[in-house]
């Protein structure tokens, strides 16, 4: 989605201003606004694609004017009524009508919740890779409505293969439907001229991790970009 | 995103009480307390959500896990070179053999400054990071300067952190696009070598593992470190 969180590159959001020895949690209002998420999640009701998705709608003007945890919560509410565990009704009056037959975290099964070994990587023979390091790829000029992990700013550019990450779960995919669709992911690096124009540094290089849809062989002749 | 935390003028209420009840001090409960209150109490009515869980939750990843976790990765690339080995050639495993497994580290790829090369993480479209050796990121992470900014002026950045690269060194931006978490391995600093483990994890802030920050000798609270080298 060609939306706001998508920042890449922007000019005019001045310094970035680090808070000395910041405390993890502002308010206490953050603390369970964070944890919300994460129980709420635990109910398997969406992935993590779609938690991005969803904060992805917060209208621009709104997503720049809260902090991150607000963009949480907007995205909480989203998910809790889109994926049927609260009702719209109950939303706004913030009254249940009900209870869920759905059984919560508890307080023991967090530490194994937190646990997790496997979260998007899928076995390696579920999607041959097309590419391998020191490919010349192009990535193409999509513009997806909705949630992509292919930023802007590197959107039909030219790049080289820096590694070959393995199969994972491809996250447009999963955001749109919940399906777990393996494909391959790489690194590919690009040169700052190439993302930023001839006055940008030479030396310097941007690398991103993207999936193989995104990804398209780059023309032999092209050797400037 | 509004950084409404600390140094901004405020022309609305907004309590900035770390504890959010109305008290001595007077202030109102906001909106958004209410409202996160209110969706807790809803949540928790409906049996979606077990407070106890939540507190849980919190303190994990309130006191429990943080940057100290990946200094010790860091101090023991430093020592063991077979273990350094092992981090670049399957960071995730290697990590586990410390305990830092979970959420949002399940595959690391750790990333070596040397002389000629410097490592800088940032991630662009939201707040990607490595959660179990580094914590949760801090505000200017997850904030629109630095999101915006890395990618396109990774050296301005780096100034801003008092972190001047000479012109032949190359800086490699990484934006976490994917589910792959990222950790800069620093270089060591000169003048360590006597040092033990403890002592070498000591100087490694989580800055220097972002890649905003190099690990000084001085050590974090040394004389003449930038405030940011001494924030964790």
């Amino acid at each position: 989605m060609n939306g706001i969180h998508d920042l890449g590159g922007m000019h005019g959001f001045g310094p970035v201003d680090p808070e000395p020895n910041e405390p993890v949690f502002h308010h206490e209002w953050e603390r369970r606004a964070f944890a919300l998420n994460l129980a709420a999640g635990f109910l398997g009701r969406w992935n993590i694609d779609m938690g991005r998705d969803a904060k992805e709608q917060m209208p621009p003007a709104e997503y720049l004017a809260t902090t991150y945890y607000e963009h949480w919560l907007y995205g909480l509410e989203r998910l809790l009524v889109e994926k049927g565990l609260v009702t719209a009704a109950e939303l706004q009056a913030m009254r249940a009508q009900g209870r869920s037959a759905l059984k919560p975290l508890g307080v023991d099964d967090v530490p194994k919740a937190l646990r997790n070994r496997r979260a998007a990587r899928m076995d390696d023979h579920l999607a041959a890779p097309r590419f391998k390091a020191g490919d010349r790829v192009r990535t193409k000029n999509i513009n997806p409505t909705r949630h992509t992990r292919l930023p802007r700013y590197a959107r039909d550019k030219v790049g080289v293969v820096d590694r070959d990450h393995g199969v994972f779960i491809y996250a447009d995919a999963h955001a749109a439907t919940g399906e777990k669709v393996p494909q391959r992911c790489y690194s590919v690096r690009f040169e700052a001229a190439t993302l930023w124009g001839p006055d940008a540094r030479g030396r310097d290089a941007v690398y991103i991790d993207l999936f193989e849809p995104y990804l398209e062989p780059a023309e032999a002749e092209e050797s400037r970009k | 995103m509004s950084d409404h935390h600390h140094g901004h003028d405020h022309a609305h209420e907004h309590d900035h009480e770390h504890d959010d009840r109305p008290g001595p001090h007077g202030a109102p409960l906001t909106d958004v307390q209410l409202r996160v209150r209110a969706l807790e109490s809803l949540l928790v009515d409906k049996g979606l959500v077990d407070p106890k869980a939540l507190d849980t939750l919190i303190d994990t990843y309130e006191t429990k896990v943080g940057p100290r976790n990946g200094a010790r990765v860091v101090a023991k690339a430093w020592v063991d070179p077979a273990f350094k080995q092992r981090l670049l050639a399957d960071s995730t495993a290697a990590i586990a053999e410390l305990g830092y497994i979970g959420r949002q580290g399940e595959d690391m790829v750790v990333l070596e400054n040397t002389p000629k090369v410097h490592n800088v993480v940032v991630c662009t479209l939201c707040s990607c990071y490595p959660w179990p050796v580094l914590g949760l990121p801090p505000v200017w992470y997850k904030s629109g300067p630095y999101r915006a900014r890395t990618v396109i002026d990774p050296r301005g950045v780096l100034r801003e952190f008092g972190v001047q690269l000479p012109a032949d060194v190359e800086v490699r931006v990484w934006d976490s696009t994917a589910e792959l978490r990222y950790l800069v391995l620093p270089e060591r600093p000169a003048a360590t070598e006597g040092m033990t483990e403890e002592q070498l994890a000591e100087l490694v802030t989580r800055d220097a593992m972002i890649g905003v920050a190099v690990v000084r000798a001085g050590g974090r609270r040394g004389a003449g470190a930038p405030p940011s080298e001494a924030s964790e």
